[in-house]
């Protein structure tokens, strides 16, 4: 769809703020509605739209599939990590009080930030790698 | 710390581990790591039951939220049996792992094999481990996908099919079991498994408990692959990579079983499944045809991991008719045997993993003189057969005595009778293997090699055990027997 003048300046339009957007209901969502899953999602519909106008070849440029792995990997790390985290300083796993024991709020805050940034970045990393997946499979014959 | 974390770090360790096999990602390294993990767990298992024998139920709180609010880790014999379970099978199955996988899994997906495997083995001990409803479900997700996964990476290509079969049927049982468990949490308005145990009598009487029941039972039946709902495991069985086989028989269709039992005894209460709904009415005769129906069409197959996978489906029948029973001999029974066969199911499953690694086959027809071109293999294979089959000095036998025990006592005996007959149909199909395997001549004569060292290590102690736990019962017996106590109310 390179050639096709709409859909190529529509998307250079929306492409941005639809990231920006995704990052938006991240870090957003401790407010109002949204959290991990839902940026997650949107951030690889930014992807994906991209990969739909400039071709799979041309994104792959830019987010590169070994990289996507580690990503899929380390937001699951990120969740864990923070559990383990709070083991360590003598807490039960995932008690985010132990991130601030002096304001047990703002741990639990923190604690929730990190958790729901770990699964924002598996889940736009899974989605993109599911899309990868079925893009770069050859028609069979 | 270690001591005081430890049901939390038997379900984290693997988890953390998953993402950085990814990360890993050369091939030894990572089998090196993943063995390593499941070493360790197998370790804390250990230590746990051994803690929970001493000291009885412990219960951990995760993120310091209190059950009923948060979620619990809840351990109790059962469990802790189970998780023992599952670990040693993981922990002894990882020697096997490195030679068999590097031949039947391509180089660059090594790294992602062992992160399911890894996976994998985290759902089914998070399964085993967690005292809350839905936590339960969450879990078996993470298992069930991941063994998707790793059964459709079998080299044969109707690994996919059977794969996509299993997904289909086991996202059945997972969609009934969630809305079960939606339907307790409508009326309670709590998801931990103790608490839900004391609010559910209330509700005894009306239609939605019977609906929630029924769902969740039907959910829980087919993840076990009861007769008549186990059209999914012989495929899922046959096609999977040999490790992939031998690791879901011993453990995938076990934790279910478990989870059985914590719903029926702990959650609902014999109360009101056996009293109530006569759920054993049901149970007993299904146990019963579901043995003699698997173990005839064991008898027919032409190829061997399928033959066992039918028998899969017939030794869950005797398991289910232990429970059906509802007497602490019946329970011991089917919670021991429970135990054995994974044992012995296991080793089976290895030996027939080793003969695919030389012969590329698992057909009875290419099996031909096998026991003189493989005969520690072999040899393997007669010994965990005779267990299934229940020879004294066997694992098989102990939980079969058991079985009939309690058939006795109830004075069942026509019952007896048919469990004691069934044991024949399960001499013809491992008879079978043997006859093909000793006594016809090999078709070409090929020099074929016995299996190479780190799977016989597998075989062996797996073998070695369905020995020795045939001859040496206490520890088994004696904890599968408190277990039954202990769902049953009868002791502490």
């Amino acid at each position: 769809m390179r050639h096709q003048g709409i859909p190529r300046v529509v998307g250079k339009w929306f492409i941005p703020p639809i990231l920006l957007f995704a990052l938006y209901v991240q870090f957003h969502g401790d407010f109002g509605p949204g959290g991990g899953f839902q940026a997650g999602v949107i951030f690889a519909a930014a992807v994906v739209l991209y990969t739909l106008i400039f071709g799979l070849q041309a994104t792959k440029q830019i987010v590169k599939p070994r990289i996507i792995e580690i990503l899929v990997a380390l937001g699951v790390l990120l969740y864990a990590g923070t559990g383990l985290v709070s083991l360590f300083l003598g807490y039960n796993f995932l008690d985010y009080t132990a991130l601030d024991p002096a304001a047990p709020p703002h741990g639990q805050h923190l604690g929730i930030f990190l958790v729901e940034l770990g699964v924002g970045i598996t889940v736009a990393a899974v989605m993109i790698a599911i899309f990868f997946g079925f893009a770069g499979r050859r028609r069979l014959r | 710390m270690i001591d005081m974390h430890l049901p939390i770090l038997l379900i984290v360790v693997p988890l953390v581990s998953a993402p950085l096999c990814v990360l890993l990602r050369q091939k030894t390294l990572v089998w090196a790591f993943a063995s390593l993990v499941c070493v360790a767990s197998l370790g804390m298992a250990s230590m746990l039951l051994i803690r929970v024998l001493e000291e009885g139920v412990i219960s951990y709180a995760i993120g310091g939220w209190i059950a009923p609010w948060g979620i619990e880790y809840r351990v109790d014999t059962i469990n802790a049996f189970v998780l023992l379970l599952v670990s040693i099978i993981a922990a002894v199955l990882m020697f096997f792992a490195l030679p068999s996988v590097a031949d039947e899994i391509s180089g660059k997906q090594h790294y992602l094999f062992y992160t399911a495997y890894l996976l994998c083995f985290t759902g089914l001990m998070g399964i085993a481990i967690t005292g809350d409803a839905f936590n339960v479900f969450v879990f078996l997700e993470i298992s069930s996908l991941s063994s998707y996964t790793l059964i459709a990476l079998g080299r044969d290509r109707r690994a996919l099919t059977a794969s996509y079969q299993y997904l289909i049927m086991g996202t059945l049982g997972a969609t009934f079991i969630v809305i079960g468990i939606g339907l307790m949490y409508m009326m309670t308005g709590t998801l931990n498994m103790f608490d839900l145990s004391e609010r559910l009598p209330a509700m005894f009487e009306t239609r939605t408990a019977m609906v929630a029941f029924a769902f969740l039972t039907v959910g829980m039946l087919i993840k076990l692959a009861m007769f008549p709902m186990h059209m999914w495991l012989p495929n899922a069985y046959c096609y999977a990579p040999s490790l992939v086989t031998a690791f879901l028989a011993a453990t995938a269709t076990k934790v279910s079983i478990y989870v059985f039992l914590r719903f029926t005894f702990t959650v609902w209460g014999t109360e009101f499944v056996f009293e109530k709904l006569n759920l054993d009415a049901f149970l007993i005769p299904l146990s019963l045809i579901g043995i003699y129906v698997a173990s005839l069409s064991a008898i027919y197959q032409t190829n061997v991991k399928r033959l066992l996978a039918y028998s899969s489906v017939a030794q869950i029948g005797y398991m289910m008719l232990g429970i059906g029973f509802v007497s602490v001999t019946g329970l011991t029974g089917g919670i021991v045997h429970l135990f054995n066969h994974a044992l012995m199911k296991a080793a089976l499953f290895l030996s027939v993993g080793s003969a695919v690694l030389r012969l590329g086959s698992s057909d009875l027809a290419d099996w031909k003189g096998l026991g003189r071109r493989m005969p520690v293999t072999m040899a393997a294979f007669v010994l965990a057969g005779l267990s299934l089959i229940g020879v004294p000095l066997t694992v098989g036998f102990i939980s079969k005595w058991y079985l009939i025990l309690a058939a006795l006592e109830a004075g069942w005996w026509p019952i007896a009778l048919l469990a004691l007959l069934s044991s024949l149909l399960a001499v013809i199909y491992v008879w079978r293997v043997v006859e093909v395997a000793y006594f016809q001549k090999a078709d070409d004569d090929s020099n074929v090699q016995e299996a190479p060292l780190m799977m016989q290590i597998s075989m062996w102690i797996l073998t070695g055990a369905t020995l020795y736990f045939g001859i040496q019962t206490d520890l088994t017996v004696s904890v599968a027997q408190r277990a039954a106590g202990l769902l049953l109310g009868v002791t502490p």
